[in-house]
């Protein structure tokens, strides 16, 4: 948790961070900091505040106390579009899709989101292959190439998982807020995700929340371990994995 | 993606029903007398200036989920804008139309601006308690006759002398043109990056917030768009009925609007147009039926209503794609 960081090397960092809901404390004084490249992952048990923490990051919620800084200012007060715009692109738990549009306008509209104002009335987006043609090549990307035409809502649950990566990614943020990316996958396509993950590592600096411990040993750089809003420890896989604190509440139960 | 424009588009089941209504309203002047039922070129006049409502209605409601219960407000503000201007002897168009679309546009900036803080059946609610605002404004407004509505003596002037609104040719066939706009415009708004971000909204607005859009700014400027288009129909519907009452702005009156649009089918282009055909037609008729049906001619109408919204989701234009089309529709 402490030592002393170089600040230019920190892409995003909590201090003190503070939520409550009601008399329930959901982020209890919670401080970390997410190097430059690196895929820091926040493991916990259900109700840990994992994805309390996420909305935090991404905006959605505000905290009651303490500061985000990110790629150098501070974003505490800022609202979600604004924290997109500035590079900081988060996927849901829970896959939030435009179910009525094909996959492929799907990530046009992410794409467009990074495109200066929407205030433009007139020419048709399907005629516009700036947004069309970058679109196509995130989809081929993710391995959803040749579903680009499918009704988003009509993908099975796994595509529909690569949809919502492919449109966090679709904009080249600087960070990626990933809200268990694995949630609800077969064993062969959390592997696939794992892979897919690994070779985009280093391009993204990434916040990863998951439940799927191999994936979590296998892609983090280091492991953030959330027990009650409170980060109980913070470190390399294998320190994590030695900790006895850690195996007792959370590990342990495996 | 619907092209309106495409000739391949016009084949298909919802492009012909759409046609035939085009041919309907267009020739309509010439089949009416044909037939010896003259009436009807003003029964069609009035209809297509609740296409025109419609259409505008359908912007933010089919495409923006915005379902608005005081989509009248506009109708009335663009008719009693007409109404208290002539009053006032100020009968040029080129003053009449900018004020009341220029106002239309001020109302619905001020309007949207408070409902949208709210969403669902609040953003109803809201909606329909502006809107009943000015129509208590409007009947409590004695100069300009208040409950009994005020009568316009001239026409909008354009002082052009071959385009004079003062024949109803003309007025029938400036209704018609506005009409046809406005699709088309709706159809440039839909499907350009604007459009996009909308449509977006309506289907998971948290996303779009988190792709980076700041959606609320986007349905804004949506709702502006749906009151200044909705204002012509008023100010079309004045110059038309040469009659303006606080009747065109209460809610029934957004209501029917809202009718309309889910008859003809919400988010379908040309919809709301088939639906405000219908809607008026089929009232027509019923009324005009002797006997029980045309005393009671609501008993038909309101179950026909809600066969509609129950059994024919998409409307008419979802319900004809259904019977004609071969694939047996998306899902």
């Amino acid at each position: 948790m402490t030592g002393v960081q170089d600040p230019l090397a920190s892409m995003l960092s909590a201090e003190s961070l503070i939520k409550n809901f009601g008399g329930i404390v959901a982020t209890d004084s919670l401080s970390f900091d997410v190097a430059q490249g690196e895929i820091h992952a926040i493991i916990g048990p259900n109700g840990a505040g994992k994805t309390t923490l996420i909305s935090q990051l991404s905006g959605t919620l505000m905290p009651d106390g303490g500061q985000i800084r990110f790629d150098g200012s501070d974003i505490t007060r800022m609202t979600a579009p604004q924290r997109a715009r500035r590079g900081l692109a988060r996927s849901f738990q829970i896959t939030s899709i435009f179910k009525d549009f094909s996959a492929l306008d799907n990530v046009v509209l992410a794409i467009q989101a990074h495109r200066g104002h929407s205030f433009r009335f007139w020419r048709p987006v399907v005629d516009d292959l700036s947004l069309r043609d970058p679109a196509r090549a995130v989809l081929e990307e993710v391995g959803l190439g040749a579903r680009a035409d499918v009704l988003a809502g009509n993908l099975a649950h796994g595509e529909q998982r690569q949809l919502e990566i492919a449109m966090a990614i679709a904009s080249e943020p600087k960070m990626l807020l990933l809200d268990e990316p694995m949630a609800g996958m077969g064993p062969e396509e959390s592997e696939r995700m794992t892979a897919y993950l690994r070779s985009i590592k280093g391009r993204y600096t990434m916040l990863l929340v998951e439940h799927d411990m191999d994936a979590v040993f296998a892609l983090a750089d280091t492991i953030t371990v959330l027990v009650y809003g409170r980060a109980i420890a913070s470190g390399p896989p294998d320190t994590i994995r030695a900790n006895a604190e850690v195996r007792a509440a959370y590990l342990g139960e495996d | 993606m619907k092209v309106l424009l495409d000739i391949q588009a016009l084949k298909t089941p919802r492009g012909i029903v759409a046609t035939i209504v085009v041919l309907l309203c267009g020739l309509m002047p010439i089949i009416a007398p044909a037939i010896g039922e003259s009436f009807y070129v003003d029964v069609f006049a009035r209809t297509m200036i609740w296409a025109i409502a419609a259409v505008s209605l359908n912007l933010i409601m089919g495409y923006g989920g915005m379902i608005s219960f005081g989509h009248a407000a506009f109708f009335g503000i663009g008719a009693y804008t007409i109404g208290i201007l002539a009053f006032h002897g100020v009968t040029s168009a080129w003053v009449q139309w900018p004020v009341a679309l220029i106002l239309s546009a001020l109302v619905g900036l001020v309007f949207g601006a408070i409902s949208l803080r709210t969403k669902g059946v609040y953003f109803i609610m809201i909606t329909l308690a502006l809107a009943q605002m000015l129509y208590f404004l409007s009947v409590s407004a004695q100069r300009y006759g208040s409950d009994d509505g005020l009568t316009i003596n001239d026409r909008s002037d354009f002082g052009i002398g071959f385009f004079n609104l003062d024949d109803d040719l003309t007025l029938y066939y400036l209704i018609f043109a506005v009409l046809l706009l406005c699709v088309y415009v709706s159809w440039r708004i839909v499907n350009s990056p604007f459009g996009m971000v909308v449509r977006g909204a309506k289907s998971n607005d948290n996303r779009m917030q988190a792709l980076g859009y700041p959606t609320t700014r986007y349905k804004l400027t949506a709702f502006v768009i749906a009151g200044v288009m909705c204002g012509m129909a008023g100010v079309l519907d004045a110059n038309l009925e040469e009659f303006v009452s606080p009747d065109a702005l209460n809610w029934p009156r957004s209501g029917e609007m809202i009718f309309m649009v889910v008859l003809g089918g919400m988010g379908s282009l040309f919809g709301p147009v088939t639906g405000a055909v219908v809607f008026w037609l089929l009232q027509d008729f019923l009324a005009n039926w002797r006997g029980f049906i045309g005393d009671h001619w609501a008993i038909i109408f309101g179950p026909f209503l809600i066969l509609v919204v129950l059994f024919a989701r998409g409307g008419i234009h979802g319900l004809v794609d259904r019977l004609f089309s071969r694939k047996g529709g998306a899902q």
